[in-house]
């Protein structure tokens, strides 16, 4: 039946391209659940803005895995064919948005990395990813300035406003340690020159993010302990409802074009 | 957030109408001049425009819900991005609008309170539910189509702001509609179940697309003055008559069928529709179709839970401000 699973060869570049791919399009229909419910009309326009970014970029990605797959599939048949164990995106791009002050905060996480990891991009030797690392460091450059201009808002905003974006700071911090991590895969990638090394990233990261937090008035937890498993398909509970939104119609409708 | 700069009245004279200078406007709309903000208009002109601009910007802002209800469940990556675009075209819409409207001396604050207080009207048209995906396509095809065929001739409206605002409008309007055309299309060339889903979706929203023009001439109470200002140009059967001669053609192109059994082509060659049910225009403008109470909890609860992010950025920037003053004082 068309409504099953489709397989996917996971070479390492393959994977390398879902998994960004999967984050731009996990986080972009997160923040198209905001749409028409927004704190301001501004807001509803911002948050669709920085969707479509990442649609855009997913759908860019998932064209690339599927040229070097070769296999047939395409930017749809990955994103609406795979079922949870076979996304490959970070939990953080999956938690629930939760209050605008938690959409904000895993918005900052996220981009605050996003910007400094395709400006990296920029150099890879793979064109394609150097391609796609441009316009994307572009829509991020403004992803990063919008959420954290927001977090000093809401940090140094009201007493409600605080408490909310320090508790979402709490509750998201264990999901940003996956953002850096490499595997034996990637690590070939990264010698090649194709993909960058994000540990390389994580101290600007931790300088933008620090200061940010600092001049919100709010604080880092001091935990270190960090979650991982998206990037092998170990998900919260939280994708799998997602994904049946997300593919409800070509799970119902098998092989129907739309 | 909102602009409270219009919020305090000026304390002119612009509540004194005199004859001379009423009859100086109408020359002057006779004329196809354009009346701007700071120009004197009859007071009743302004209130006119205030209500009409406004009503639009709330079904723009109220429109953004039955099309956003698939954005999450749209069938493909392409789909997906262009309905999100135009979702958000659609508040972009009401946001000019709502600019245009405050150039009349009401703050948006205002206009939207009045919405939420289920006080001011918005397109009747937002009020029935998309239940299919080809609910998306119809939207698109019909619900903008029908819009364009007001908007148009708004374009040429007497009010400055408002004719501006219409003609950016209008363009985004036309590529929404081709979009959901195509939609259409694409269903229509499907298989025998999507084929299925748009020809219900047609069923379902046939009728109530064709009250979107408005009450029958005879019976419509605010045409006689809107044409003397030029704010209204074609009467509403007009409207409806072109858009069903329009519509025909395309519909027969996709090859559904108008739920209209009675429906006739005339000497003219314009297709006369069956009588309307126009209880049930009433009744929808009452507050009792299916989805009224829906939309307007989904923009008060949108409001409320908002409320501590907006009161979040006005403490920020006092606080800014004050600081900046103390700096400054140093």
């Amino acid at each position: 039946m068309a409504t099953a699973n489709i397989e996917v060869s996971e070479t390492p570049l393959v994977l390398y391209a879902l998994r960004r791919a999967d984050d731009a399009l996990i986080l972009g229909h997160r923040l198209s659940e905001w749409c028409g419910h927004a704190p301001a009309m501004e807001e509803d326009m911002a948050l669709a803005n920085m969707g479509l970014d990442l649609l855009g970029q997913a759908r860019e990605l998932y064209t690339y895995a599927a040229k070097v797959e070769g296999r047939g599939n395409d930017e749809d048949m990955f994103a609406y064919l795979r079922d949870v164990r076979q996304y490959r995106n970070l939990l953080l791009v999956e938690q629930p948005n939760g209050d605008f002050a938690r959409t904000m905060v895993r918005q900052f996480f996220y981009a605050a990395f996003a910007d400094l990891y395709w400006r990296a991009m920029m150099g890879s030797s793979d064109p394609t990813f150097a391609a796609i690392a441009a316009k994307s460091e572009k829509e991020s450059a403004y992803h990063v300035r919008h959420s954290s201009e927001w977090i000093v808002r809401l940090g140094d905003g009201t007493e409600e406003s605080h408490r909310r974006a320090q508790n979402a700071i709490d509750d998201l911090w264990a999901y940003t340690g996956e953002m850096f991590a490499v595997d034996d895969g990637e690590r070939g990638l990264i010698d090649a020159g194709i993909a960058i090394d994000p540990a390389a990233l994580k101290s600007r990261w931790l300088k933008t993010v620090t200061g940010i937090v600092n001049e919100a008035t709010l604080a880092l937890p001091k935990s270190d302990w960090m979650q991982r498993g998206g990037r092998v398909g170990s998900h919260s509970e939280h994708l799998g409802h997602l994904l049946s939104e997300l593919q409800s119609l070509q799970r119902t409708f098998p092989g129907a074009t739309w | 957030m909102y602009t409270q700069a219009l919020n305090s009245s000026d304390g002119d004279d612009r509540g004194v109408e005199d004859v001379a200078r009423t009859s100086q406007f109408q020359a002057r709309i006779d004329a196809d001049e354009r009346i701007e903000p700071n120009d004197w208009m009859p007071a009743a002109y302004r209130k006119t425009l205030t209500r009409q601009i406004s009503q639009h910007a709330h079904s723009e802002i109220v429109g953004m819900l039955p099309e956003g209800n698939w954005i999450t469940r749209a069938p493909s990556l392409r789909r997906k991005a262009a309905l999100l675009a135009k979702v958000q075209d659609e508040c972009g819409h009401g946001l000019y609008l709502y600019a245009a409207a405050e150039t009349l001396g009401t703050s948006r604050e205002e206009l939207v309170d009045g919405m939420l207080s289920g006080k001011a009207k918005y397109s009747s048209i937002f009020n029935y539910p998309t239940l299919t995906w080809a609910d998306i396509g119809t939207i698109g095809w019909l619900v903008d189509g029908a819009a364009i065929m007001n908007q148009i001739p708004l374009c040429r409206c007497s009010y400055g702001p408002y004719a501006r605002a219409m003609i950016r409008v209008c363009k985004e309007e036309s590529f929404h509609q081709r979009q959901g055309f195509e939609i259409m299309v694409t269903l229509c060339r499907g298989t025998a179940e999507q084929k299925a889903m748009a020809q219900n979706a047609l069923d379902r929203w046939w009728w109530p697309v064709l009250m979107m023009f408005g009450p029958p001439d005879q019976v419509s109470q605010h045409s006689d003055t809107s044409t003397k200002w030029k704010i209204k140009r074609f009467s509403n059967d007009e409207l409806r008559q072109k858009f069903i001669d329009a519509t025909v053609p395309q519909a027969e192109f996709l090859g559904l069928t108008i739920p209209d059994p009675g429906m006739k082509q005339n000497e003219n060659g314009n297709w006369v529709h069956s009588p309307i049910d126009w209880d049930e225009f009433k009744q929808v403008l009452a507050g009792n179709g299916p989805c009224n109470r829906d939309r307007l909890a989904a923009r008060r609860k949108a409001h409320d839970e908002g409320a501590w992010v907006r009161e979040a950025a006005m403490a920020y920037a006092e606080k800014r401000k004050s600081r900046q003053l103390a700096q400054a004082a140093e």
